[in-house]
């Protein structure tokens, strides 16, 4: 058992946990965050995307023990402090960017970052930063449509 | 996953002696080995993180002859800042996907000698340098056949010596669910010739080809090189992604496309 120290949404936490824990895991079982899911467990379908001091990684492909110290973002972190959702999720609400929606936090913490490197990207290159990021109902067409809409409406609120 | 017991090296000097430990293993980014830890393929008693060592991380150049780039530097950090190398560079900004690029480092891609990384056909085309905690290994010895590699067992990548070619160009023609090449090129043109190595074709993983650098390096056109042959042929990667032959072809198109974009 090792201890680990992070920060996870603003919040302060400190654990002692098995030394070969995922991130994922401890998120969802040990904090009960289970909005960052499991999809294929093999680092294909990205999600259990989060961030980690403000990168996108998997969530699934990363020791507890690795993050010591860093503060990580899941989607439970994205919304509002009133609960409400941010321009990112309404987007997805307003387009029906979700089918199942099992792949929707890991789609949300990957267009979140593609935002915030550039503030207009193209349609290709929306579906090239999703590359990593798989939707089995197959709903890409609206998903894309929901991020260039985030895109738009990012940049009337700035 | 199987347990194992988890240490942080804060140097160079204190993670090689860790690894002196029983059935130890250093861990970068651990795209590759976490996957491989959760399959049950592999069972190290020890992990050695290296992330938290400052020396392993980086992007410096050297005038315009040379860059280096540290073992443990992400492949995102790596497309963002290794400007003066554009073939490096793009090849970096396409390796998997942006989380993998947000994690992986460029030290474990070339440990780990995968024959379908794009890495080690960079360094091999550059004529690049390896430089460990013990020597500095040359591309040409440093990849040895499928996963194999020059390191000794107490032996650690610090740093990538890359000699800057005069151009450069990267092409991969993707395996489109896992996003590793299922054949890639890259050519170097150097004052001194073209240097061409391959990825993604060979069960021996990647090498040069020489044949191509001889043509290329007579008569820098894109046309006469479907005419060559390979000499390891034979060697090609036949699987159900692509048989040999279709990587050879492919290996050809690819080094036509690598010529036609350094020439514009």
């Amino acid at each position: 058992m090792e201890q680990v120290s992070l920060i996870v949404n603003g919040l302060s936490i400190s654990e002692e946990l098995p030394e070969n824990t995922l991130l994922v895991d401890f998120l969802r079982d040990t904090l009960r965050l289970t909005g960052t899911h499991v999809g294929c467990d093999t680092s294909q379908c990205g999600a259990c995307n989060v961030q980690v001091n403000g990168k996108v990684v998997k969530a699934c492909t990363i020791l507890t023990l690795e993050a010591d110290g860093a503060e990580i973002i899941t989607i439970e972190g994205m919304s509002k402090k009133d609960g409400s959702l941010t321009i990112i999720q309404k987007a997805f609400q307003d387009n029906h960017g979700l089918q199942c929606g099992y792949c929707t936090p890991g789609m949300i913490m990957t267009a979140a970052e593609l935002l915030r490197k550039n503030d207009n990207p193209s349609e290709f290159e929306i579906r090239e930063y999703l590359e990593g990021n798989i939707c089995r109902c197959t709903g890409y067409h609206n998903i894309v449509k929901s991020i260039q809409v985030a895109a738009k409406n990012l940049k009337i609120n700035n | 996953m199987y347990d194992f017991q988890f240490s942080k090296a804060g140097s160079i000097e204190e993670a090689v002696n860790l690894k002196k430990l029983e059935d130890a293993e250093f861990l970068a980014g651990g795209q590759t080995l976490i996957p491989t830890l959760k399959q049950r393929m592999a069972n190290p008693r020890h992990l050695i993180s290296l992330l938290g060592i400052n020396e392993l991380k980086g992007v410096k150049t050297d005038g315009e002859k040379q860059i280096r780039i540290g073992a443990t530097t992400t492949h995102e950090e790596v497309s963002r800042e290794a400007v003066c190398f554009k073939g490096l560079s793009a090849l970096a900004g396409k390796i998997g996907d942006p989380a993998v690029r947000n994690r992986g480092t460029i030290g474990g891609s070339i440990a780990n000698n995968d024959p379908s990384a794009c890495y080690p056909a960079a360094v091999l085309a550059a004529d690049a340098s390896i430089v460990t905690n013990l020597r500095e290994i040359t591309a040409d010895d440093f990849f040895q056949g499928m996963f194999e590699t020059a390191l000794n067992e107490n032996e650690l990548i610090t740093e990538i010596r890359f000699p800057i070619p005069f151009k450069a160009n990267y092409q991969k023609f993707e395996q489109p669910a896992s996003r590793f090449a299922l054949v890639g090129v890259f050519l170097a043109l150097f004052e001194t010739g073209v240097r061409l190595a391959i990825t993604g074709a060979s069960a021996n993983g990647v090498f040069r080809w020489t044949e191509g650098e001889k043509f290329l390096s007579e008569n820098f056109v894109p046309g006469g090189i479907d005419e060559l042959s390979f000499p390891n042929e034979d060697e090609f990667i036949d699987d159900l992604h692509g048989t040999g032959e279709y990587r050879c072809q492919l290996a050809k198109v690819l080094t036509s496309r690598a010529v036609i974009s350094c020439s514009i």
